[in-house]
């Protein structure tokens, strides 16, 4: 891949700023149509970002395509992770017996806040003050960097998304390339105000150079280690961390301390079954056989010390949705991300949660019904996510399912309630249906109520309206085929 | 109630109650490539790694001294390369921090992906092969394996407490896809095949 | 063979001439097309927001136009999806399971039932594009979605193939979703019209002077943004092709 990046760029050139993301207030249902025309409306941004995620599915694609018993692996991995799912507590029970006997350490925590204090005590008992890091989506549903924060150990993220990130204070908008939304410029004036490098140089080569340059030294200098796992082999014992950098290598192997933060999803039963999710997972990312760095956990070197964490925090109770439990199989690949062209043209941050894209549609109303309300409408249904999913999830149903739900749940706008029972009284009766469509020229305006009551404004305020005919169908048949019934 | 007693007992309560098998995993290596080595040197060098070309019967790490010669501060694991650093007296992982050079063998290749299992064995100091610039794998061409299946059925994932694939050099795309060779880790992979040493009987 | 026709909401408003297309085509075939004056909407615009309760008297009602039928034929992909897959807030009597499974959409219909081998009386010397929606691409099966590792095989591709004169072109994303999705044009309107934007000016870049499909929906909305950005593109249903339509 060539790199077209800039040299350094004259002082006054004019550079789109960066679209944030989703207005947050409490627990009030996010907008995530309101984030999304500000996306849009940087278009820059929207370009690159798009393009960027399209290319990783069409590199998919190519991988697909490579490999003859494609559609037989997302057969087997959908399996195994839904035999596991309904055993799940034989095999959490497994992998702590098979960890504890190697020398890992094994705490549990029920939800965010006894992992971000399981951690503190761990790290207060070894005096660590400084934790270096690798990505974990679970440690952002913890809040774990605002937690630690608070309590005055100072966390590092090593991966160079993450750490961009949070320098920019922002959160992560994909699960895999945390910070696809921005562009060179955007990265060059966090790195410049935080880092102190060249504000109008966004050279991409220069800005990596300086991030591990920076970077290196708070690595040997870190008391305490911390990475997620991408999969956890009840059978040996192991746990396992895929990453490009070699960043959970470098959080693991230095400090003499190694914390691992593991949703207890994360469980297979055997060895033999870790290679079809490993041959899987960056094939659906990044359309990359493998990642640059796989790497097997099983116990500490000797004279460290190794924990494991395995947080609850919501998923035992998914466990128990009949129509939902199944998206527990996901591990992570921002495939449904890449291939959603929603999430292209919105941004991950648009949709105000951890997880963004298609499953975080199904996902996140399980963290937060009210605040989430909205997300399984930010979708058209197209079902192309469930066709890359890996582990063959059946993304768009759910979406549909929880559209359903937050009816039942009264999570919708009271006006939309209202319209909907009026469109369905309206179409389960011919005359009135009648009525209303062949009023001359009301015909645009009661074209299925539901579509404009909130006024042709929304429907004409990018797209031309459609035009009325002379006549209906009905009318024309009535006309032509007289009373042939 | 613990709450791990209480994880358990949630997650026992909300057990979906389908008939969900454990299926069968075949290995799908009945159609290998030609030639193993060909293969998983392509896909090393596509995945940003180097496969040294060969060199002289008589002294065939000779490859390996080229790219040396001009090295900083080399760290040998390996018999057959001396290094100013030796891995066996180092204490503390730090200390690997201004090697330019580390020299190591892997346990074996995978010739599907191009990747190298370095155990923590072969290593002696883990991080030697994150802190190091650059970083050179002996590896013996008769222990490449097909495909990840045939991987992880050999022992090294039951005998060791850290196994690591590497394949090719550490890299990042995280700025507008741009792919970086040596984000965080080494910034070039390079791999000779080269036979394991005999086994010194005394 | 006796056919009810099936014939949309938004198309009895908005699009007659691809409903009257349907008509002439099926009695092409000698086939008897019968259109119950009674009916409405198959319920897709309240079920798809979330609404299954208020679409089951509209479902009900579809029902008791359509008893007593061979086949219920449709020139519209996301109302027969919703039909055999989502029809589920009416109880689920014999007769409704019944009639669910014998709705098809017209291109399905050409292709496995009648089995048309030959449109003798179609021209339409023109370069066009194929927009396959997401309803009948990943909802019933029409063709290969790009995601899958399966054969190639497109029934509406086979049809047209059958048209003189006709060149298909492709476009770079040959299946990404056009933006319509029902209630998330409004709701989501930047969003759907970016999409609809992306989707006109690529098959624009392809050459396509026509983009036909099988779901009236999404060539509404393609139109509206085409027209907005001044993009020359023109729109057609495959219905009016195969009966026969001039340019």
């Amino acid at each position: 891949m060539s790199d077209s990046s800039s040299e350094r760029r004259p002082e006054n050139q004019v550079v789109e700023p960066q679209p944030r993301g989703a207005r947050v207030h409490g627990d009030r249902p996010i907008d995530q149509a309101e984030a999304a025309e500000r996306f849009i409306a940087a278009p820059l941004h929207q370009k690159q970002h798009d393009e960027r995620l399209w290319t990783l599915r069409s590199r998919r694609d190519g991988e697909m395509h490579a490999m003859p018993e494609w559609e037989e692996m997302r057969a087997l991995a959908a399996a195994i992770k839904e035999h596991t799912l309904t055993h799940l507590d034989k095999y959490l029970e497994m992998f702590e017996a098979n960890a504890k006997a190697n020398g890992i350490q094994v705490h549990w925590a029920k939800d965010g806040d006894e992992h971000n204090r399981i951690v503190q005590e761990i790290l207060e008992r070894r005096g660590a003050k400084t934790l270096i890091k690798s990505k974990s989506m679970l440690t952002e549903e913890c809040r774990f960097r605002e937690h630690m924060a608070k309590v005055g150990i100072e966390v590092i993220e090593t991966d160079l998304g993450e750490r961009i990130q949070q320098l920019d204070d922002e959160d992560p908008s994909h699960v895999v390339v945390p910070a696809v939304h921005k562009l060179r410029t955007d990265v060059a004036k966090v790195f410049a105000e935080k880092l102190g490098t060249d504000p109008n140089d966004s050279n991409i080569y220069h800005l990596a150079e300086a991030q591990r340059q920076a970077t290196r030294p708070l690595i040997l200098n870190a008391e305490a280690g911390m990475t997620g796992a991408n999969f956890v082999v009840a059978e040996t014992g192991t746990f396992v961390v895929c990453t490009n950098e070699g960043n959970a290598d470098l959080s693991a192997n230095v400090p003499n301390l190694h914390i691992a933060s593991i949703g207890i999803e994360k469980l297979i039963p055997r060895l033999e079954d870790l290679p079809v999710f490993i041959r899987m997972l960056s094939r659906s990312a990044l359309g990359s056989p493998i990642t640059q760095y796989t790497s097997h956990f099983r116990g500490p070197r000797a004279g460290g010390e190794m924990h494991v964490v395995l947080v609850d925090n919501g998923r035992s109770e998914r466990l128990g949705m009949e129509k939902f439990w199944t998206s527990l199989k996901c591990i992570r690949c921002g495939a449904c991300m890449n291939t959603c062209p929603v999430y292209r043209r919105s941004g991950g941050l648009s949709y105000g949660a951890t997880y963004s894209g298609p499953i975080g549609l199904i996902i996140d109303p399980t963290f937060n019904a009210r605040k989430y309300s909205n997300l399984p409408f930010s979708s058209t249904l197209n079902g192309s996510c469930t066709n890359v999913c890996p582990v063959k999830i059946n993304i768009h149903e759910q979406i549909y399912a929880w559209r359903q739900e937050m009816v039942r749940e009264h999570e919708t706008p009271f006006v939309k309630r209202a319209a909907m029972k009026a469109a369905g009284a309206v179409l389960s009766r011919p005359a009135i249906y009648r009525a209303a469509v062949e009023t001359g020229n009301a015909a645009i305006g009661s074209l299925p109520r539901f579509v404009i009551y909130n006024g042709l404004n929304a429907w004409g305020k990018h797209r031309e309206v459609p035009h009325a005919p002379a006549e209906t169908f009905h009318q024309w048949y009535k006309k032509n085929r007289g009373d042939k019934k | 109630m613990s709450s791990r007693e209480a994880i358990l007992a949630s997650v026992r309560a909300n057990l979906p109650k389908v008939e969900r098998p454990l299926p069968v995993v075949p290995h799908f290596d009945s159609n290998p490539p030609a030639s193993l080595i060909d293969a998983f040197g392509d896909m090393l060098k596509r995945m940003g790694g180097s496969l040294l070309a060969p060199g002289p019967v008589d002294d065939p790490l000779a490859p390996v001294r080229a790219l040396l010669a001009e090295s900083r501060l080399i760290c040998s694991a390996v018999p057959e390369i001396a290094g100013e650093r030796d891995p066996a007296t180092v204490t503390e992982p730090r200390a690997l921090a201004d090697v330019d050079h580390a020299v190591v063998r892997a346990a074996f290749g995978v010739a599907e992906t191009g990747s190298v299992l370095l155990t923590d064995t072969d290593l002696q100091v883990n991080s030697l092969a994150y802190l190091a610039q650059h970083l050179i794998v002996l590896l013996d061409p008769a222990d490449i394996v097909v495909n990840l299946h045939q991987a992880y059925a050999r022992p090294e994932f039951r005998e060791h407490h850290y196994a690591a694939f590497h394949t090719g050099p550490s890299a990042t795309a995280d700025i507008e896809g741009v792919l970086i060779l040596g984000a965080q880790g080494v910034r070039s992979l390079s791999v000779l095949l080269v036979p394991k040493p005999p086994v010194n009987r005394t | 063979m006796k056919v009810g026709l099936f014939i949309p909401c938004f198309i009895d408003a908005y699009f007659p001439e691809v409903g009257i297309a349907t008509l002439e085509l099926l009695e092409r075939f000698g086939i008897e097309v019968v259109y119950p004056r009674d009916q409405t909407c198959c319920g897709q615009p309240m079920a798809n927001s979330g609404f299954e309760k208020d679409a089951a008297a509209t479902e009900a009602l579809f029902v008791r136009n359509f008893s007593g039928f061979d086949y219920i034929v449709g020139p519209s992909g996301s109302c027969v999806h919703h039909v055999r897959d989502h029809f589920t807030a009416v109880e689920q009597t014999g007769d409704v399971t019944d009639i669910r499974a014998r709705t098809y959409e017209l291109v399905e219909f050409l292709h496995d039932i009648l089995k048309v081998d030959a449109f003798p009386w179609a021209r339409f010397p023109h370069k066009v594009g194929l927009h396959n929606s997401c309803g009948t691409l990943r909802g019933l099966h029409h063709a290969r979605p790009s995601e899958l590792h399966e054969p190639f095989f497109s029934k509406p591709e086979a049809l047209l193939a059958k048209v003189e004169g006709l060149e298909l072109v492709t476009p770079s994303r040959p299946d990404e979703c056009c933006g319509f999705g029902g209630t998330f044009s409004v709701f989501n309107e930047a969003v759907s019209s970016k999409m609809g934007y992306d989707k006109v000016q690529d098959h624009a870049a392809a050459g396509a002077e026509y983009i036909v499909s099988a779901d009236n929906s999404c060539l509404m909305h393609q139109r509206g943004c085409a027209e907005r950005i001044g993009v020359p593109m023109k729109f057609i249903h495959i219905a009016q092709i195969l009966n026969g339509a001039e340019a």
